[in-house]
């Protein structure tokens, strides 16, 4: 913006200064009493006290009725927050949270909204007194303190998270009405840490160690064995995500990510990392997190998050109002490495059309895609299929149905269908 | 260019990669310990490991000291595991513990510690980790040992006399034991199909 002669006007006005373009007689005026009040409150408890105080007063900027161009806004804050305009939230349950992908952009899910799923909920650790142990069939047993994990080399990566439990309910038929019901148990961080590597050539292995046994400090004691031969590449000591400190539902201050690796082997809490020389067999990797065939059997460490995608818009719940343009969006994402493809279908599987991947398309990442598209008020069948770096294509519900039957609750990850009808409806179908 | 020429461009270029070298200065104004490690943390004692030690291997290794009998764990099931199991442990809300043989291969499979788990050393070490849910941690190991006792007794896989101890319980066959298969995937849409 600027004014006749060329100069840079301010920004930000002056409180009390008459704006140029408008006429002073239609500026409101300051109270005198709101002015004395900023002034004392201000040098008596300091800014961030004036801003609690004075929040009524703000009235303008606090309740958006007006125009923010004509009263001061609100002071600068400590630790950010969103807009109270803005609503999304998590789904939750008492032991699961799950992400609203149908309000998200982009591919990192904000750390307040990245799903959450706990055994006996979320436990409170102070950071100090948080203890690493290394043991087992190591040279060194050892025992690491949170401030000295964070002294090794240090190694930050987008990886998404997903539950194998994530649309387990599909397998019976469509169920869920929201994609937050029904896929939100996924997201996408930047994890930083040491890598698992580094911290177990500082314990030494000894020749015996081929699995780790990762256990949890909350009151599930949660215990996973993971194969060392599959995870020492990858996997990742966490201490931060997306910037600072875990959150406590993410294993604040620990916690594993073992990357395009199913969620509940990411052990939250880390406490202890036990070197053995076969699985322990523990309750979770039992009677849990295995996959029921029909014939009777169970797959067991059925590690791999395979290829998935799903339309976040236009999507279950959801209404378009007017005919025309409307922008497809979704995610994508394979637990074996890169999205190559994704393509989306409008007519329910007929004709398919490769969708626009938007950059940065990452390694066991949330991918974003998205497909102009222009609705002309009829029916039409919403659907999306990942193609990922190995070849691997995302199975439509028959054919996955077809070989594991309907039993085995986890790692769903068929096409998923939206329903549009004349009224612009959005339906799980 | 002769090779006159040519050698002397040579040795130019060996004189600046020494040059280069020497401005970098000596190697170990960077430090590091021969043997490659970081040299953070410290040794845990054994009393350390002990303490968190609390894990249970399918061959009973890590199994602590200890016994329980069917009727001592008749008592403890109703007292701590009833409430949310139900009576006789099939009534739940939470997951059913008893009964389910023989329906994994059905429209309708029941997975209990009966029908499913495929080791019984797995349910000593859950217990005794993360139950009852409102006081994890709070049994003692005979306690332990008896209501794993009693849970095997309600699913036909135990004997009323049978003293559960670190020797007996590994040697409990679970039904489904030979049950589980390793991951054969991907199955559908392989590369290639």
């Amino acid at each position: 913006m600027t004014d006749k002669d060329g100069k840079s006007m301010p920004n930000e006005r002056e409180p009390g200064v008459p704006s140029r373009d408008a006429p002073v007689t239609t500026r409101p005026k300051e109270p005198p009493t709101r002015r004395a009040f900023l002034t004392g409150a201000t040098s008596l408890f300091g800014a961030a006290a004036a801003h609690v105080l004075l929040a009524p007063f703000l009235g303008h900027a606090a309740n958006g009725s007006g125009d923010p161009t004509r009263v001061p806004g609100a002071l600068a804050t400590e630790y950010g927050r969103r807009s109270p305009f803005e609503r999304a939230k998590r789904l939750t349950k008492p032991q699961r949270s799950r992400t609203p992908l149908q309000d998200l952009h982009g591919i990192v899910t904000p750390s307040a909204l990245h799903f959450e799923r706990h055994h006996n909920g979320v436990p409170l650790i102070d950071p100090a007194k948080h203890r690493l142990l290394v043991h087992g069939l190591v040279e060194r047993p050892l025992l690491f303190t949170l401030a000295e994990l964070k002294r090794f080399p240090s190694i930050s990566r987008l990886v998404f998270i997903e539950c194998s439990g994530n649309s387990g309910k599909e397998w019976k038929g469509p169920k869920g009405k929201t994609v937050q019901e029904i896929h939100g148990l996924t997201s996408t961080s930047e994890w930083t840490g040491v890598r698992l590597s580094t911290v177990l050539s500082e314990a030494g292995l000894t020749p015996g160690a081929a699995w780790m046994l990762a256990e949890g400090s909350d009151a599930a004691a949660m215990t996973r064995s993971l194969p060392l031969n599959r995870v020492l590449d990858e996997a990742l000591l966490c201490y931060a995500q997306n910037g600072e400190p875990l959150r406590p539902e993410q294993g604040y201050p620990l916690r594993l990510l073992v990357p395009g690796y199913e969620g509940n082997t990411c052990i939250k809490w880390l406490r202890r990392l036990k070197l053995v020389a076969s699985p322990m067999m523990t309750r979770e990797e039992t009677s849990k997190y295995t996959d029921l065939m029909p014939d009777g059997t169970a797959r067991q460490f059925t590690f791999d998050m395979e290829a998935k995608s799903v339309i976040t818009a236009p999507s279950g719940g959801q209404r378009l109002k007017k005919t025309g343009y409307v922008e497809i969006r979704g995610l994508a994402w394979s637990g074996r490495g890169r999205v190559e493809k994704v393509e989306v279908s409008v007519d329910g599987g007929k004709n398919w059309r490769t969708a626009r991947l938007q950059a940065p398309v990452l390694p066991k990442c949330h991918t974003r895609f998205c497909l102009d598209w222009w609705w002309d008020g009829g029916k039409a069948v919403l659907q999306s299929r990942c193609i990922d770096e190995t070849g691997y294509r995302q199975p439509a519900r028959q054919d996955l149905v077809e070989v594991r039957g309907t039993n085995s609750y986890y790692h769903y990850n068929a096409i998923q269908s939206w329903q549009i009808d004349e009224a612009g409806n959005v339906r799980n179908g | 260019m002769d090779r006159w020429e040519r050698a002397r461009v040579r040795g130019r270029s060996l004189l600046l990669l020494l040059f280069v070298i020497l401005a970098a200065g000596p190697a170990d104004v960077w430090g590091g310990s021969k043997d490659a490690l970081f040299h953070l943390g410290r040794v845990a004692t054994p009393e350390e490991i002990q303490a968190w030690d609390i894990d249970v291997a399918p061959d009973g290794e890590g199994l602590p000291a200890g016994r329980g009998t069917v009727e001592a764990g008749e008592r403890v099931y109703a007292g701590h595991c009833a409430g949310c199991h139900g009576g006789t442990g099939v009534e739940g809300p939470s997951p059913k513990l008893v009964g389910g043989q023989g329906t994994l291969a059905s429209a309708h499979p029941v997975k209990t510690v009966g029908s499913y788990w495929p080791y019984a050393t797995t349910l000593f070490d859950y217990i005794y980790r993360a139950m009852p849910f409102v006081a994890p941690q709070s049994l003692t190991p005979d306690q332990v040992y008896a209501v794993t006792a009693w849970i095997l007794f309600q699913n036909g896989l135990l004997d009323k006399d049978v003293v559960l101890d670190r020797e007996t319980l590994p040697k409990v066959r679970m039904p489904h034991r030979t049950g589980f298969v390793p991951d054969p995937r991907p199955d559908v849409n392989r590369p290639g199909s």
